[in-house]
C-alpha cells in the first residue's frame, strides 16, 4: 500500500515535472526600437504555432541590446547598426549577424508649391553641411528644372534622440559626399553641422511641418502611416527613385551580391535600376556556439520561420521583406549554429 | 535634564525610523559612486576639461558638457523669472485677496497643474507653444532682432519656448507651498498691521516680510524641478548644443541630452560620457540646493538678528 503511495506521487512529481519542462521554452532578448512591431507580431504569431515556445523582447535600444548579449543577460540581441569590430572581440564567443527585415529613410520637406522635389545624395549632404541655404539655390534648381522654387531659408530638421534612423541617412551621407565622411562622419548620434533637432519621428515630422522652408529625414514606414510627402533620391545607377517598399528590397536585392559572409554590411547606395538608395537592414545577433543548446534549436527554428512564412508579415507593418538571394545566404548561416 | 525612561518598544521604533533615515543617505550616496564608477572611461579621457569644452561629437568620441551645463542653467533661469512673480502673485490672492466661494476651485486647478505629466507639456509644447513663440518672434521689431537676445532666425523652439513651458510647470509647486506659507502668518500679525491703519498692499508686504524664508524655498523647490525637467524640454527646445544669450536659438539641456542618447550609445566612451553628464547634473544640483539652504540660513539668522520693520507711512497716517 505505502509502496503504491510512493509510486504514484513520484509519477505524479515526474508527470509534473515533465510538463514544466514542455509547457515553456522561455527565451529573452532585447535592442532595436526600429523593427519592434514586426518582432512582436512574430513573436505572438510563433507562440500561437508553438505555444510551447515564447519569447520576450525588449525594445531597449540597439546599444542596450548589445550590451546584454555581450554580458549573457538575454539569449539574442537586435540591433539597426552592425557590430563593432571591438565589441565583437569583447564577446565570450562569435557572434552571428542575421538581417530581419529592411527599412528605409526618406527626406521630407515644406516648400509651398513644390510636390515631387528630387534630391542627388550630395545635394542632401551640401544641404545639411549647411552649405545649400536657400531653395532656389542653383545646386536645387538645378536638378528640378521646370519647378519654380521660392528664395526661402532652407531649416535643417534632424533627430535629437540617437537612432538608426540617423545612422542610416548619416551612413549614406558619408557614402556620396566625401566631405561629410571627414567632417560629419556616420553614427547613431553625430554633431550637426547646423539644424535643430526633433525628437522621434513624430518630432521631426513636427517641426518640418510647421516651420516653412524646412527639410529633414524620417523612417519609411512613419512617412508611409502618415501619408506625409516625400522627396526622389537618385540612386548609384542615376535614376531618381521614390521610396517604397518594393524599391527598398530592390536595393537589398542589389547588394546581395557584393554580400561579406557576415552580413555587416551597409546597403545604402547600392547598384540596382529601381533600388532605394537609402535603406538598410536590421539585425537579429546571435551566438555560434551558445551555452544552452536546447534553447538554440528552438531559436533557431524560430529564425527559419521568420525567414520563411514571417516575412509575409512585414508588409501589413510597413517593413520591406528580404529579397530572396539574401534569405538563402542567411539559411546557410543560420546551420552554423551549434544547436541540439 | 534627566532622559525620559525608554521602553523596548520605543528603542525599537527610534531603530526603525532610524534606518529609514539611513535609506535615503545610502541611496544618494550609492547613486553618486554608480554616476562615477560607470563614467570611468570618460573621466579618465577628458578630467576637469569635460566641464569646460563645447564639442560634443560622438563620431570623433569627443567630449565636453559645457554646452549641456549652459542650457541647464540658462533655461532653469529664465523660467524662474517668469515663474516667480506669476506663482507669488497666485498666492498672494488666494490666500489674501480671494473671495471664499473661489478660493477651493481655483487652490484645486494650480495644484491640477503639477499633476500633468511631462510628456503631456511636451507634446502640447510642440503642437500649441512653439507656434504661438514662432507668431510672437517673427513680429518682434527689427531693432529688438538685433540685440544678442533676440539675433538669429525666428524658429520657435529654442530656450524662449523651453523657458516658458518650465515656468508654466513650476508654478503651481511655489505657489502651493508659497500659499502654504501665506496661510501660517499669524493672524495677530496681519491684524496688527490693519490696526496701524495699513493698506492691503501694506499689510500683504509685512506677511511677504514676514514669510520671506518660506518664499524663498518655494521658489528653490520650482527651481529643483527645472533642473531636473527632461522631456517637455526636449520636445521644444531644439536639442542644439551651444552656448548663446539668444532666446531664439534652439539649444540643449543635460536631461535632455541624456534621455535623447542613451538608449542608442553603442560606443563604450559615448555611453561613459552620457553617465557623466548625469554625474554633472548631480553636482550642479547639489551645488544650488547647496547654495539655497544657506540662502535660507543667513535669511533665518537676519530675521532673528533684526527687529521687523514697521510699516512707517501707515504708522505716520494714523497719527
Amino acid at each position: 500500500m505505502r509502496m503504491k503511495t510512493l509510486l504514484l506521487t513520484a509519477a505524479a512529481v515526474a508527470a509534473l515535472g515533465g510538463g514544466l519542462a514542455a509547457r515553456a521554452t522561455q527565451i529573452t532578448g532585447s535592442g532595436a526600437t526600429f523593427p519592434d512591431p514586426i518582432y512582436e507580431k512574430w513573436f505572438s504569431d510563433y507562440n500561437k504555432l508553438h505555444p510551447d515556445v515564447q519569447i520576450n523582447y525588449q525594445p531597449i535600444g540597439s546599444g542596450g541590446g548589445i550590451t546584454n548579449i555581450l554580458q549573457g543577460t538575454t539569449f539574442f540581441g537586435a540591433s539597426d547598426m552592425p557590430m563593432k569590430d571591438e565589441d565583437l572581440a569583447k564577446a565570450a564567443d562569435h557572434i552571428l549577424h542575421f538581417p530581419t527585415v529592411l527599412g528605409g529613410v526618406v527626406p521630407i520637406y515644406n516648400v509651398e508649391g513644390a510636390a515631387d522635389l528630387k534630391f542627388t545624395g550630395a545635394l542632401l549632404a551640401d544641404i545639411f553641411l549647411g552649405k545649400v541655404t536657400k531653395w532656389n539655390d542653383k545646386a536645387v534648381t538645378a536638378v528640378n528644372p521646370g519647378v519654380t522654387l521660392p528664395a526661402a531659408d532652407i531649416t535643417v530638421v534632424h533627430r535629437s534622440d540617437s537612432s538608426g534612423t540617423s545612422f542610416i541617412w548619416t551612413d549614406y551621407l558619408a557614402k556620396v559626399s566625401p566631405e561629410w565622411k571627414t567632417k560629419v562622419g556616420a553614427n547613431t548620434a553625430v554633431k550637426w553641422p547646423t539644424g535643430l533637432s526633433g525628437a522621434k519621428n513624430d518630432g521631426v515630422a513636427a517641426l518640418v511641418k510647421q516651420t516653412p522652408g524646412a527639410i529633414g529625414y524620417v523612417e519609411l514606414i512613419y512617412a508611409l502611416q502618415n501619408s506625409i510627402a516625400l522627396g526622389q533620391v537618385q540612386n548609384a545607377n542615376g535614376k531618381f527613385v521614390k521610396a517604397s517598399l518594393a524599391s527598398v528590397t530592390a536595393a537589398a536585392a542589389g547588394a546581395a551580391a557584393n554580400m561579406p559572409a557576415d552580413f555587416r554590411v551597409s546597403i545604402t547606395n547600392a547598384p540596382g535600376d529601381a533600388a532605394y538608395p537609402i535603406s538598410s537592414f536590421t539585425w537579429l545577433l546571435l551566438y555560434e556556439n551558445p551555452k544552452d543548446k536546447a534553447t538554440a534549436k528552438t531559436m533557431n527554428d524560430f529564425v527559419k520561420w521568420a525567414l520563411g512564412d514571417g516575412q509575409k508579415l512585414c508588409a501589413g507593418l510597413g517593413y520591406a521583406p528580404l529579397p530572396a538571394n539574401v534569405v538563402k545566404l542567411e539559411l546557410a548561416q543560420l546551420a552554423k549554429i551549434k544547436a541540439q | 535634564m534627566a532622559r525620559p525612561k525608554t521602553s523596548a518598544g520605543d528603542r525599537f521604533f527610534q531603530l526603525g525610523t532610524g534606518l529609514f533615515a539611513l535609506v535615503v543617505v545610502v541611496i544618494a550616496a550609492g547613486i553618486a559612486f554608480i554616476l562615477w564608477h560607470r563614467s570611468g572611461a570618460s573621466i579618465a579621457k577628458f578630467g576637469f576639461h569635460f566641464w569646460a569644452t563645447d564639442d560634443w561629437d560622438p563620431v570623433a568620441g569627443e567630449f565636453g558638457a559645457r554646452t549641456f551645463i549652459w542650457g541647464t542653467l540658462y533655461s532653469s533661469f529664465l523660467a524662474l523669472l517668469i515663474s516667480t512673480p506669476l506663482a507669488l502673485g497666485i498666492a498672494i490672492f488666494l490666500s489674501e485677496l480671494c473671495p471664499h466661494r473661489l478660493r477651493q476651485p481655483l487652490t484645486f486647478l494650480t495644484e491640477l497643474l503639477a499633476a500633468i505629466p511631462s510628456i503631456v507639456y511636451g507634446l502640447w509644447g510642440i503642437f500649441v507653444l512653439v507656434p504661438a513663440i514662432r507668431g510672437v518672434e517673427q513680429s518682434l521689431p527689427d531693432w529688438l532682432r538685433a540685440t544678442p537676445l533676440f539675433s538669429g532666425p525666428a524658429v520657435g523652439v529654442g530656450m524662449m519656448s523651453a523657458a516658458v513651458i518650465l515656468a508654466i510647470m513650476v508654478v503651481p509647486f511655489t505657489s502651493a507651498v508659497a500659499r502654504e506659507v501665506l496661510k501660517a502668518v499669524p493672524a495677530a500679525q496681519r491684524e496688527g498691521a490693519y490696526a496701524l491703519g495699513a493698506t492691503r498692499w501694506e499689510a500683504t508686504k509685512v506677511a511677504l516680510y514676514y514669510t520671506r524664508v518660506g518664499i524663498v524655498g518655494a521658489v528653490m523647490l520650482g527651481l529643483g524641478r527645472a533642473l531636473g525637467e527632461t522631456m517637455a524640454v526636449t520636445m521644444v527646445i531644439g536639442n542644439t548644443p551651444q552656448v548663446k544669450w539668444s532666446l531664439l536659438a534652439p539649444q540643449y539641456t543635460m536631461a535632455a541630452v541624456i534621455a535623447n542618447e542613451f538608449a542608442e550609445a553603442t560606443s563604450s566612451l559615448h555611453i561613459s560620457a552620457l553617465v557623466e553628464i548625469g554625474l554633472v547634473l548631480f553636482v550642479v544640483t547639489l551645488v544650488v540646493n547647496a547654495a539655497s539652504r544657506l540662502l535660507i540660513w543667513r535669511l533665518t539668522r537676519q530675521r532673528t538678528e533684526r527687529p521687523m520693520p514697521t510699516p512707517v507711512a501707515a504708522a505716520e497716517r494714523a497719527a
